[in-house]
């Protein structure tokens, strides 16, 4: 067993952090919410599902791919690539800022408390989850190949698979841009200053509602990326795959602390090693188990996460 | 808007005693007599009228008394509530089909095992706070589905086979498809829920729950022992869901670990957010009109969670306080300003 292990090591390595990225891209979904707003996003996973799908379209109705068509090469493969990321993101953005007039705008005028905006946030994921069931007739649907997954190098004996490059270099990509976005802009500082003080912010002319849709649709950018690469990683998808990785993504962001954006990174690249290398010793049917473990003995005792600042001080 | 609530609480108030225990038996007599409307309006197009009586109706009614004890009394929302209904179900399948024991012996053993699984949880989640203890439980909601998926001894995903039915009592036999029985017995365990719920709404336990959910740390300022009572509030929950369950398992003979999906957790929610979180004549409404209509209208029963998820957006944002809303001297303060 350790033997084998040590053999796959490093590509069980590799699986795991591009599996990693994946959740830090749907954590971001959650911790930008927090950050703001103090609230879960419960719909976030479903929006991450819808994005899935959004991809799937892309590749197979846009441009035609069947089970059976030669793989895309050059500069079509970039092509496509590049607007079936667009597309998911685009998606999952406008998807976000949707729910959150829908499911949290009233709500949070009414400023009425921490259940209400939960509970009208699981009904949205409901009615989400159960339109594209009854859309997808409850089966799994199948993504047309339209990259072909060489092997690009060696690193000692693991293969190098082109998916996961390109998931973590392009994941890399969004995360610097989005910390430019946070820390450079203005709208950046607006939404820093939001989450650190929404009453002072306001009294300093911020939009308050603007600076929630910003992040909304900042959070589903992200979370629609980590759709695409997921649909590049495992090329399928299904209308319940929303629940188990969202809940995987919401345990990043709290392993890592929640609310804050290197804290979805750091607990993003240990859940997705921790479950991979869990999988490996327990079989794949306990991974669930593993990561709802994880999340309750983090939440019990270090419930700041592992590299979080202290919520109850910021808020205070 | 009308506050049906208080109207029917008024009138009940000013009823004198023997008043009251005429409205009380009217209202149970009605109640008893519904398995024979099966001719009228009321009949279901696509399932047998009086197996929808027992499931879902008056099965949802029963898990919603008790998830309202958790979130409506005392405010803690818990999205792991079929777990409980799960551990009942499987205790009565495993003592069932491998003991000698019966249903009326398991039945307190299948309360008993859910209330320590109540324990289990509850002790470590509910330090935390709103929000997180609800994906904590929805964690352990689906871990108690998925050991029950991969452990042998409970069947994997073929499940228990061949759970044996309640034995008679006093000579009425409890056969596969007599529903009528079932139901009527439902409906006594109900009454007794109900009764549990309304002694303890009125005594210590309730005025406890009552202000932990109107505001946690006032309540312990108040010297209330809020981390005992919300362990309290979350076991006799446990211990309704367990009952369910193992009733349930005896029912249907046969149990998989699909019956026991987050989506009764999210159905029975929604049963209680829609009749009115914490009256449980609103909750026992919201269950039956939620057990019912997805049955009686056939284009619901194929998108049934779809108009569930849309019961809960629409509750929240139009009438937080459900159909029939809780006293008024119940509402909580409008919550704090914000920082």
């Amino acid at each position: 067993m350790i033997g084998n292990f040590l053999d796959q090591f490093w590509s069980l390595t590799f699986g795991g952090l591009s599996l990693g990225f994946i959740y830090i891209l749907i954590a971001l979904g959650y911790t930008m919410v927090y950050g703001v707003l103090r609230m879960i996003n419960f719909a976030n996973s479903e929006v991450f599902m819808v994005a899935t799908f959004a991809t799937i379209i892309i590749v197979r109705d846009v441009y035609k791919f069947t089970q059976t068509s030669e793989y895309a090469t050059g500069f079509q493969l970039w092509l496509i690539l590049g607007t079936a990321l667009l597309a998911s993101m685009a998606v999952a953005g406008i998807l976000s800022v949707l729910i959150e007039l829908i499911a949290y705008r009233r709500l949070r005028r009414m400023n009425s408390g921490v259940l209400a905006p939960l509970i009208s946030a699981i009904g949205v994921s409901m009615v989400l989850a159960e339109t594209m069931r009854i859309l997808t007739d409850s089966r799994p649907v199948a993504s047309p190949r339209a990259m072909e997954k060489k092997f690009i190098g060696k690193f000692f004996d693991a293969d190098i698979r082109l998916d996961n490059t390109i998931i973590i270099v392009a994941a890399i990509i969004l995360l610097l841009l989005l910390l430019t976005f946070v820390n450079k802009t203005r709208l950046g500082k607006a939404i820093r200053a939001v989450s650190m003080n929404p009453n002072a912010s306001k009294l300093m002319g911020i939009n308050i509602d603007g600076v929630v849709s910003i992040t909304f649709l900042v959070g589903g950018l992200m979370t629609g990326a980590a759709g695409f690469f997921y649909v590049l990683k495992y090329e399928n998808s299904s209308f319940s795959i929303g629940f188990e990785l969202g809940i995987a993504a919401f345990t990043a962001a709290i392993l890592g602390g929640i609310g804050n954006i290197k804290g979805a990174f750091y607990g993003g690249l240990s859940l997705g090693l921790l479950e991979t290398y869990a999988s490996f010793f327990l079989g794949t049917q306990w991974k669930a188990v593993t990561v709802f473990t994880i999340l309750v003995v983090v939440l019990y005792t270090k419930p700041n996460g592992l590299f979080g600042e202290a919520l109850t001080q910021t808020r205070a | 808007m009308i506050n049906l609530r208080d109207k029917g609480a008024e009138i009940w108030e000013k009823a004198n005693r023997p008043q009251r225990v005429i409205m009380a038996i009217c209202f149970i007599a009605m109640a008893a007599s519904l398995p024979f409307m099966g001719g009228t309006i009321l009949n279901t197009p696509i399932a047998d009228y009086e197996s929808v009586l027992v499931f879902p109706v008056a099965m949802f009614v029963l898990m919603a008394i008790g998830l309202n004890i958790v979130i409506g009394k005392s405010g803690l929302l818990d999205l792991g509530y079929v777990a409980f209904f799960a551990i009942g179900a499987y205790t009565m399948g495993l003592l069932g089909t491998r003991t000698s024991l019966n249903t009326w012996e398991i039945l307190p053993i299948g309360i008993a095992m859910a209330m320590f699984s109540g324990i289990i949880l509850g002790v470590p989640a509910l330090k935390l706070r709103g929000d997180y203890l609800a994906i904590i439980t929805l964690g352990f909601g689906e871990i108690v589905r998925i050991v029950a998926l991969n452990l042998g001894t409970l069947g994997r995903s073929e499940g228990i086979l061949g759970i044996p039915t309640p034995p008679p009592v006093f000579g009425i036999e409890f056969t596969f498809d007599s529903h009528r029985i079932y139901y009527w017995t439902l409906l006594i365990i109900i009454l007794l829920a109900i009764w549990m719920v309304r002694r303890l709404s009125v005594r210590r336990a309730g005025r406890a729950w009552e202000s932990i959910r109107q505001d946690e740390d006032a309540a312990e300022l108040m010297g209330v022992p809020t981390f005992k009572y919300k362990v309290w509030a979350f076991v006799l929950g446990a211990s309704v869901g367990g009952a369910a369950g193992v009733f349930y398992a005896s029912k249907t003979l046969f149990i998989a670990p699909d019956n026991f999906t987050l989506q009764i957790s999210i159905l029975i929610l929604a049963c209680v957010v829609f009749g009115g979180m914490g009256n449980i004549w609103g909750v026992i409404a919201g269950a039956v009109i939620l057990g019912y209509l997805p049955d009686r209208i056939r284009f619901l029963s194929d998108a049934r969670l779809l108009v569930f998820g849309l019961v809960l957006v629409i509750m929240m944002n139009l009438r937080p306080d459900g159909l029939l809303p809780r006293k008024k001297r119940e509402k909580a303060l409008p919550s704090k300003e914000k920082s």
